[in-house]
């Protein structure tokens, strides 16, 4: 997995974005997720699906719904802020380290298809956009 | 992942990425990225390390000081995967008329929902629930004894998602198990395809469908590709 993964062709971003964010301590804190979490109540995910679910701040109750066989899932099992961290953030913001912890979070699942087109110019910007919409200042993104 | 930090970045909002892979890491050139050489699947690197988890967030959160990127900095503990397997106390065999692996399946029932309790939900149910488990088993051990696919009347009918949902009703229930320290990453899949009856039929059945010739994605990921 590792050795192949180097291998991988990836997508070009000309002229990236790169946003100076407001202090730390005044900044509002999502994490995005590429591990398919979602809620046991919320649709799961299909295999290849490009889609997202949001995560209300205080859910708990979390699926781990990728596909792949690939990775450890025991860790997550046992305690799920190795994969989603939202204890630490709110630990975080009960220290005023963070301004705040924003009351959704989002997941995609990690095993996109090749291309990644869908995500690039779909569910990614409806998902930045409802970020936006929230008033998140900074995003903390969790690959699986 | 990382190319997620640059669709939210272009919307206006400052992203900071962990990474498990610094090769990937680096092609894709997020603003700001953390590496962690963990266990994939552990990008947060050790649960139930609250310490080490905040240590992590703080050494990504510094990354937002930077003035201009892409920036990318490798947390300076790495932690290998697990080569050895978890040692898990099993329930004995108490089914005669079942197959040692069913027999199993059966016994570690209740521990399974012992930590549904104590969770709260469970990662099982992509195509089979808890109950389907034992025959989910008896179907792929139809499988790997050579009934074609079509024939072996498997629950939830998906190889992969019934694959996924015993290995995760295994998973769960081992996290009771264990005798001690869960071990790092790996340590309870290595558990669950080395040392469990359901890992053999799981990678018994898989080997017979590859040699049926059905399609690839439906028996290679049934375990992990390097099984």
């Amino acid at each position: 997995m590792r050795s192949h993964a180097g291998s991988l062709p990836a997508p070009e971003f000309p002229n990236p974005a790169f946003v100076t964010p407001v202090p730390l301590a005044q900044a509002k804190v999502a994490i995005v997720t590429s591990a398919a979490l979602h809620r046991a109540s919320d649709t799961a995910f299909a295999q290849n699906d490009t889609s997202y679910r949001s995560i209300p701040r205080e859910a708990r109750d979390l699926v781990l719904g990728h596909w792949s066989p690939n990775f450890d899932r025991a860790g997550f099992t046992e305690d799920l802020n190795v994969v989603f961290p939202i204890d630490r953030l709110e630990e975080l913001a009960t220290q005023r380290v963070i301004g705040s912890v924003a009351d959704r979070h989002y997941s995609f699942a990690g095993n996109q298809p090749d291309d990644l087109a869908t995500i690039i110019h779909d569910s990614g910007p409806a998902a930045a956009a409802e970020l936006k919409a929230d008033g998140v200042d900074v995003v903390l993104l969790t690959p699986v | 992942m990382c190319v997620l930090a640059h669709i939210i970045e272009a919307a206006g909002i400052a992203t900071v990425a962990l990474a498990s892979m610094r090769p990937v890491a680096e092609l894709v050139g997020a603003p700001r990225t953390l590496h962690g050489e963990f266990p994939l699947g552990r990008p947060l690197g050790r649960p139930s390390d609250p310490e080490f988890q905040h240590d992590v967030i703080g050494r990504a959160f510094a990354l937002l000081d930077a003035t201009s990127g892409p920036v990318i900095e490798s947390h300076p503990v790495v932690i290998e995967e697990a080569t050895d397997a978890v040692s898990c106390q099993m329930p004995p065999a108490f089914d005669g008329d079942a197959s040692p692996a069913v027999s199993e399946a059966r016994g570690i029932r209740k521990a399974y929902d012992r930590i549904v309790e104590r969770r709260g939900v469970s990662s099982v149910g992509r195509a089979i629930d808890a109950d389907t488990v034992p025959a989910a088993i008896e179907a792929l051990e139809r499988v790997a004894a050579g009934t074609p696919l079509k024939e072996a009347d498997l629950p939830g009918k998906n190889t992969v998602a019934v694959c996924h949902d015993v290995r995760t009703y295994y998973e769960e229930a081992a996290v009771e198990l264990a005798n001690g320290p869960l071990g790092s990453g790996r340590a309870i899949e290595n558990w669950f395809f080395e040392e469990t009856e359901a890992g053999k039929v799981v990678l018994a059945a898989r080997k017979a469908l590859a040699d049926e010739g059905v399609p690839f994605p439906f028996w290679f990921y049934m375990a992990p590709g390097h099984r």
